[in-house]
């Protein structure tokens, strides 16, 4: 199992998310300005501030180059996560449904935050149980989930809400207490709070450690078939 | 070159009469336009610290694990396993006054430069602000919001966790807010690098920023005395912070130093390109020689004596051999940064700088750096208080249970909170305590070791009793330490202070620095680094006196770094040091009463002190204790309240007999809680347990009321 994270100029959990890959497997750094993914297994977009974040959130870094390589990787049928920055990056990038909007307080908030598992049916939350808690820290000044009433309901059928903020926990006012989503497809998926900062019983909980477990296991399962 | 102008423009650019006169016989000529600028800079307070020189060298600078003293960019202590750790803190008071939000991001910009000059990755933040009373003074909630934004904007945004601090609100200061920024960062030994210029042929190479014309402020006198009224171009603006090609520039450096590209390296602070190229040739004994017509530009026809003093932000300038140019280009443009060769090292020791071939200036470096002449301070101690006493908020007859409530929900005490929620505690894996767990930050190692940080300074007890208020701020920073099991390494300091020049501000700088040093020298704990800020005084008088403390220090392992909030019933609670001297002189609760900010403060026995800092380390590294608090502000009552509600655990204890529950003696005495067996042989007052804290005979509230006490204080403001 290998992951690949890309780090854009501004890109800030980059490592973090690099250590908390090599718990569960090895792990690269991809550069944004190349083209090669060099045959990951599932690729990160990591958090940060991609490009300052001028213009608008994640608008900039889509254009990278090594944005092209992940929009095909997805297209067939490649794992990839976006954590906050990343999950911005991948609304814009058109590979995941919705935009994130200013939370409601339109301050920079860093949270400890319960969050709700909606679905295992999906190969990043296949370890755990619907109904599971984790605990993970959300830091971010545009994390309110949005998409329009008649997409969001589609997206809530075809069960694509993989994580929800538990009741009285919602940071930002993301509708429906979203606080991750996938595609249609299942294999790309974003969520605004930090997985990788969620690993390591010496920091704090390890409510993201089942997030990188479960790519883990779907990609070994897929292995396996093979 | 051009002569300067009439005295009314030294004069303005703050020169003296005599200043000017050492400077004209120390050419043999009169400067001329650039050159004045540069020097009127290069001696002024902040660069020359003409009136703090003297009294810092009081300070000691020596320790075991000192890597860096004073006079690089930041102070390195060795952490162990080839690690060190470079750690400074730097004010930027007047930015902040003028424009909060840009004043405080640049505060803190400026102090991760400081830090990756020396080679150090940036790891952490903390800051120490000051403002006026929020209660009565809007302008204090706006600077208040929109400094605590401006920090989390920078600090977030480059990835450098801001881990802890502390905020004091106070009426001096609400025409003369404080904001401090403290940084520390990580280097393996031999990535470590100073500032001293060498090596003459060497190609001097500016990195990062265009330079525009921000931050020129009393230099645009000499625009204003060429150009013609109301030339809106060359007004000086605030500098504007840009994380973005900060985070940019510090990767670059980082990587331009892993691939040893670099004789020397330096940031662009105060006074930009003229004291970073004076000081690096003064370090290093040598010349330089300037092209300004090679800077770079945000803006067109900007003058030589602009480019020499701009304080745009987001610059370094490094010494690299002619043959490493190339190399250091390609690193710079690969993380999309600006490097641009401006000049060379010469044997001459001057300081030349031209613009294509005319020179505009050529100047000795030492005329630069150590010519600035020292003033002796004239310290009187006053006959009062300087200060009014601050309006009464609580009823002298208010019950204990009533006092405690409202110490809890004052501005000074209450949760935190609301700030520190704006700041990202936890990127680059390393926050093994965030705000709130515990009294110092800690910060897991490579090593597998950890390092502990706090940073301490309550103004209004160094107002009462300057001398032996500096020394409980080390002493608190250093009990602060010892609660997670942090042993002392080294200290920065920034001292905060009203006008020098008037004796009784003078007094309270020889004074504190007096017990500072005291203090330094009794806990074993060398000062690497600081920076001082004068002046800071309104026409209603000079602020609190306010040397702000930033302690470092080593634990041996993380996972057993201490915490404060009680962790379970039946935990016995023990006091741990002495609180007989406590009092209530510029307590918190004198403050609630309105009464007079005045002394003397209790005095400190260093070698019990010591001897409960000791205690309290060695309790949480052997992991005997569950909790570990030190008793500060508002006395025990306060601190047994936020071990409560950290926990959100009650707890029955009785107090010593006299003990006042308000009365204050900050860095000497814990509160800790643990299993019964191991506290055993402490001098145990109670136990952990129900919903309420009750202390015998004096008050009984619930923990929910403390906390929602706790909670809104501040948060009522923001």
């Amino acid at each position: 199992m290998k992951f690949g994270v890309i780090r854009f100029p501004g890109s800030c959990d980059e490592v973090d998310a690099l250590q908390a890959c090599r718990r569960v497997g090895d792990a690269v750094i991809l550069w944004h300005g190349d083209r090669d993914l060099q045959g990951v297994d599932a690729v990160i977009v990591p958090g940060g501030f991609s490009y300052g974040d001028y213009l608008r959130v994640g608008a900039i870094a889509r254009f990278a180059p090594v944005m092209e390589e992940v929009a095909e990787f997805a297209a067939a049928g490649g794992l990839v996560l976006g954590i906050c920055n990343g999950f911005q990056v991948l609304c814009e990038a058109g590979l995941l449904p919705g935009a994130l909007l200013p939370n409601t307080s339109l301050r920079f908030i860093f949270r400890q935050v319960e969050l709700e598992v909606v679905t295992a049916d999906s190969p990043f939350t296949g370890t755990c149980v619907p109904g599971q808690r984790l605990s993970i820290p959300v830091k971010h000044t545009t994390g309110r989930y949005y998409a329009p009433d008649d997409q969001l309901a589609r997206m809530e059928a075809a069960d694509q809400v993989l994580l929800r903020y538990a009741p009285g926990e919602n940071p930002n006012g993301s509708l429906n207490d979203v606080a991750g989503v996938c595609n249609e497809q299942r294999n790309v998926f974003g969520l605004m709070p930090h997985p990788e900062h969620a690993v390591d019983p010496l920091m704090g909980p390890t409510g993201g450690l089942p997030i990188f477990e479960s790519i883990c296991a779907h990609v070994a399962d897929g292995a396996a078939l093979v | 070159m051009t002569p300067s102008a009439a005295p009314a423009t030294y004069r303005e650019l703050g020169l003296t009469d005599s200043e000017y006169e050492l400077i004209v016989s120390g050419l043999g000529r009169e400067p001329a336009v650039t050159e004045l600028a540069m020097l009127s800079l290069m001696w002024s307070e902040h660069c020359a610290y003409k009136h703090s020189k003297k009294l810092l060298r009081r300070l000691p600078t020596e320790g075991p694990a000192v890597l860096m003293g004073p006079g690089e960019n930041a102070g390195v202590v060795d952490v162990g396993g080839g690690l060190g750790v470079a750690f400074k803190v730097e004010s930027h008071n007047h930015p902040s006054a003028v424009e909060p939000f840009q004043g405080a991001a640049t505060g803190v910009g400026g102090i991760l430069r400081d830090v990756f000059a020396v080679g150090a990755r940036p790891i952490a933040v903390l800051d120490s602000l000051r403002f006026g009373e929020l209660a009565d003074s809007e302008r204090s909630r706006y600077l208040l919001d929109r400094a605590v934004g401006g920090i989390g904007h920078y600090g977030n945004s480059i990835g450098v966790p801001t881990v802890g601090g502390e905020i004091y609100f106070e009426s001096s200061y609400e025409q003369n807010c404080l904001v401090n920024a403290m940084c520390l960062g990580l280097a393996p030994h031999e990535r470590l690098i100073r500032s001293a210029a060498a090596g003459p042929g060497n190609v001097l190479v500016l990195l990062g920023a265009l330079t525009g014309r921000d931050g020129i402020g009393g230099a645009s006198v000499l625009a204003s005395a060429e150009l013609g009224e109301g030339d809106e171009a060359k007004r000086p603006s605030v500098q504007i912070g840009d994380p973005f090609a900060e985070k940019k520039l510090l990767e670059c450096c980082l990587e331009l130093l892993d691939s040893e590209l670099l004789v020397s390296l330096q940031d662009l602070g105060a006074a930009g390109l003229t004291s970073s190229s004076s000081e690096m040739a003064a370090k290093g004994g040598v010349g330089l020689d300037i092209d300004c017509a090679l800077v770079p530009l945000r803006e067109q026809d900007m003058e030589p004596f602009e480019i020499m003093v701009s304080e745009s932000q987001e610059r370094m300038l490094c010494v690299v051999e002619p043959h490493r140019v190339d190399a250091v280009i390609e690193v710079c443009e690969r993380w999309e940064t600006l490097a641009t060769p401006i000049g060379t090292v010469t044997d001459t020791g001057r300081l030349r700088v031209r613009t294509g071939e005319e020179v505009v200036a050529d100047l000795p470096v030492p005329i630069l750096v150590d010519d600035c002449p020292l003033y002796d301070l004239q310290p009187a101690p006053p006959s009062g208080s300087l200060y009014a006493p601050p309006a009464a908020s609580l009823a002298a007859d208010t019950d204990a249970g009533g006092t405690l409530l409202a110490l809890l929900g004052s501005a000074n005490i209450a949760s935190r909170r609301p700030v520190f929620e704006q700041y990202d505690p936890v990127v680059q894996s390393r926050t093994v305590r965030r705000p709130d767990e515990a009294d110092a930050a800690v910060l897991a190692l490579p090593t597998g070791e950890a390092i502990a940080v706090a940073i301490d300074g309550n103004g209004r007890r160094v107002a009462c009793d300057p001398r032996r208020g500096a020394a409980e701020a080390v002493y608190e920073c250093a009990a602060n330490l010892a609660c997670v099991g942090a042993e002392p390494l080294g200290l920065t300091n920034c001292l905060n202070f009203g006008n020098p020049e008037k004796p009784h501000v003078a007094w309270q700088l020889v004074e504190a620095v007096e017990g500072v040093r005291a203090a330094c020298l009794a806990l074993g704990v060398p000062v690497v680094g600081g920076n001082v800020s004068l002046y800071n005084e309104a026409p209603t008088g000079p602020i609190f006196p306010t040397p702000v403390i930033g302690m470092v220090g080593r634990l041996p392992d993380p996972a057993r770094a201490g915490r404060l909030a009680f962790a379970e019933e039946g935990d016995v609670v023990a006091l741990v040091g002495d609180l007989s001297g406590a009092g209530r002189a510029g307590s918190e609760l004198a403050k609630l009463r309105g009464e007079p900010v005045t002394g003397p403060l209790p005095a400190l026995d260093e070698e019990a002190a010591r001897a409960a800092h000791a205690t309290v380390r060695e309790l949480a590294r052997s992991g005997a204790v569950r909790s570990a608090h030190d008793i500060a502000e508002g006395g025990i009552a306060v601190a047994l309240a936020e071990c409560c509600i950290a926990g959100g655990l009650g707890a029955t204890v009785g107090l010593p007999a006299g003990l006042d529950p308000f009365a204050e003696a900050p860095g000497r005495a814990f509160i800790v809680s643990g299993p019964e067996d191991a506290l055993r042989a402490l001098p145990v007052i109670g136990r952990v347990g129900g919903a309420a804290l009750r202390v015998e005979g004096v008050l009984e509230v619930e923990v929910s009321r403390l906390a929602a006490a706790r909670s809104g204080g501040l948060a009522k403001f923001l």
